[in-house]
């Protein structure tokens, strides 16, 4: 196998476009190596998820980059950061912790990035276009990418992501090519009341099932009684991105791709077929909830980030309501979707309710969480998924009326009825 | 002693010695490994709680988070990161990783991709030893190397 360059991917690679894209190339080519792609393709597009401060090392790629001149040469959002530079001191946040942090943040957007700070950059006016070519990062815009918009990508990796940005250009391999976007498991969805359906806490926890029983293989979903929303849809994929490796997933009669179930299989047959019953969800939802007590310190809600649509949900249900004095409530959202939940009016109900916001980052890339924050609660499985192990905190998984109903209550309530049978 | 050897594809080359760590669950390095000490803490992982630091770790793939490739950068510079990773598959993340360690740092971690009856075979704690061929020498002592399908199975 070997990979063959043009022209412009030789010059690039031997200098002629500045240090930064060598180095920028040189990744690329042992990486389109090590993946037996066997050429290299322009992309139109690219999302950063390098911006995330994990430490020093990834500091280090970013501000070689920088040093060394580095340009995005093709239209590139930044994904979350791990500062809030508005709220941050008004939370846990160690200052020389931020100040690294700020510094990432810098040396990305000195590249000609566009400064989204958002893991939701698909409810952008960023947002790609069906079979658009992109390299993204961040497991759930990429699975939203794929499945939902029919972009495609490969389930980059940071640190990869910004590579593609600067060179304008990704291996020709995975979910690039039409062959490898055919499903590979069918989900079977087996009397599945449509009350459920609608309901917003069906799709993480049939997400996280998803991502178990898939690992990295693309599921189909058959069976659905009605046709979700946006914001379902990106629920259903950031969950089975956390569970499992799901890069993208396809719905019959509902993601571009899978207009009919050969169409979906690309006339293959499913490698196998599982039936997803209420037994199965119930298995589901008891696993996203980790903890040993009704107990309750913090709501978090907004990952990935909030939308416009989401501000409009919970509004109504603030409205005119006070959270307990002991809970905390938060919600996580990127600045430009923030404004736009202001102009709409939404913000001044949720002050009043006591809700806090935090924009371009979240409670999982920014060490925010004071001490006394044990016992979380969140509508989203992938805050659900990663607080025990990455934060060391208990949580407990519900609708966002039960997150609402229980910040009110001062303690963990769910309503059990859509679960009942 | 019984030994076995296992010829793997290594996609980055080098060599590595330690105690295997073992697992068919694959792993989400972030929420899933403490880079300051080397402990997998994905509390939903069977190998949770054990340090991963000079092992060599054995799991099929990344699973989850894209910054699964940052936090073993951020491992390799703390030097907490397994001596080598055993896979089943060439796996983007982790060879990242070790690319870009080696741009930074010279100091890639080696990575082999084995079959999946091959890595069926390894338990953890036997002794490891990777050469820079991708040849895996397995040393198991009290135990039979080859254990029942079916344990393999239920796992």
């Amino acid at each position: 196998m070997t990979l063959s360059l043009n022209e412009k991917d030789r010059e690039m690679l031997h200098g002629d476009h500045g240090l930064a894209t060598k180095m920028s190339m040189s990744i690329l080519v042992r990486m389109a190596e090590i993946s037996d792609a066997k050429e290299l393709l322009d992309i139109s597009g690219a999302h950063i998820d390098s911006t995330v401060y994990i430490g020093d090392a990834g500091l280090e790629f970013a501000e070689r980059l920088a040093s060394l001149g580095a340009r995005v040469t093709v239209p590139t959002t930044l994904n979350v950061s791990g500062l809030d530079e508005y709220h941050w001191q008004e939370w846990a946040v160690p200052t020389d912790w931020a100040r690294q942090a700020h510094r990432q943040m810098i040396a990305y957007q000195s590249m000609g990035t566009i400064p989204t700070w958002t893991c939701a950059p698909y409810q952008t006016e960023m947002k790609p276009s069906f079979g658009q070519q992109i390299a993204w990062g961040e497991s759930n815009a990429i699975v939203f990418a794929n499945s939902v918009i029919g972009a495609r990508t490969e389930r980059y990796p940071d640190l990869f992501d910004i590579c593609c940005a600067i060179t304008g250009r990704a291996p020709a391999i995975g979910l690039h090519l039409t062959e490898n976007r055919a499903g590979r498991i069918l989900l079977h969805l087996r009397d599945i009341p449509k009350a459920l359906q609608h309901s917003d806490d069906f799709y993480p926890v049939l997400g996280h099932f998803m991502g178990r029983a898939a690992l990295d293989r693309i599921p189909v979903i058959k069976g659905m009684g009605i046709t979700p929303n946006e914001d379902q849809l990106k629920a259903l994929g950031a969950a089975s991105a956390s569970s499992g490796a799901v890069a993208m997933f396809h719905m019959i009669g509902v993601t571009p791709e899978a207009q009919t179930l050969e169409s979906a299989f690309q006339g293959n047959q499913p490698e196998e077929t599982i039936s997803v019953t209420m037994d199965t969800l119930h298995e589901s939802r008891r696993e996203l909830t980790r903890t040993d007590s009704e107990a309750l310190d913090m709501v978090v809600l907004g990952s990935p980030h909030f939308s416009l649509a989401e501000f409009r949900q919970l509004a109504p249900l603030v409205h005119g309501k006070q959270k307990h004095p002991n809970v905390r409530f938060l919600v996580t959202s990127s600045r430009a979707m923030t404004q736009l939940a202001k102009q709409a009016g939404f913000l001044d109900v949720l002050q009043a309710f006591g809700a806090q916001l935090t924009v371009d980052t979240c409670i999982l890339t920014s060490p925010m969480l004071p001490p006394e924050v044990k016992y979380l609660m969140t509508n989203a499985a992938k805050f659900a998924y990663y607080a025990p192990g990455l934060l060391g905190r208990q949580i407990t998984f519900g609708s966002l009326k039960d997150c609402v109903a229980s910040a009110i209550e001062g303690k963990v309530v769910r309503d059990e009825s859509l679960w009942k049978n | 002693m019984e030994k076995l050897v296992i010829q793997g594809r290594p996609f980055i080359t080098g060599s590595a010695s330690g105690l295997a760590l073992v697992s068919r669950e694959p792993l989400s390095f972030w929420g899933g490994y403490d880079w300051k000490t080397g402990e997998i803490t994905d509390r939903r992982h069977p190998l949770s709680g054990l340090v991963g630091k000079g092992k060599i770790l054995a799991i099929p793939f990344a699973r989850g988070s894209s910054t699964t490739t940052a936090v073993l950068l951020e491992a390799i510079r703390a030097g907490t990161a397994p001596n080598a990773i055993i896979t089943t598959s060439t796996d983007f993340f982790f060879a990242l990783a070790s690319v870009v360690a080696d741009e930074l740092y010279s100091a890639p971690v080696p990575l082999v991709a084995i079959s999946e009856p091959d890595f069926a075979q390894l338990r953890t704690n036997d002794e490891i030893e990777i050469d820079d061929k991708g040849k895996i020498t397995v040393r198991r002592s009290q135990q039979r190397i080859i254990a029942t399908e079916t344990t393999n199975r239920r796992e």
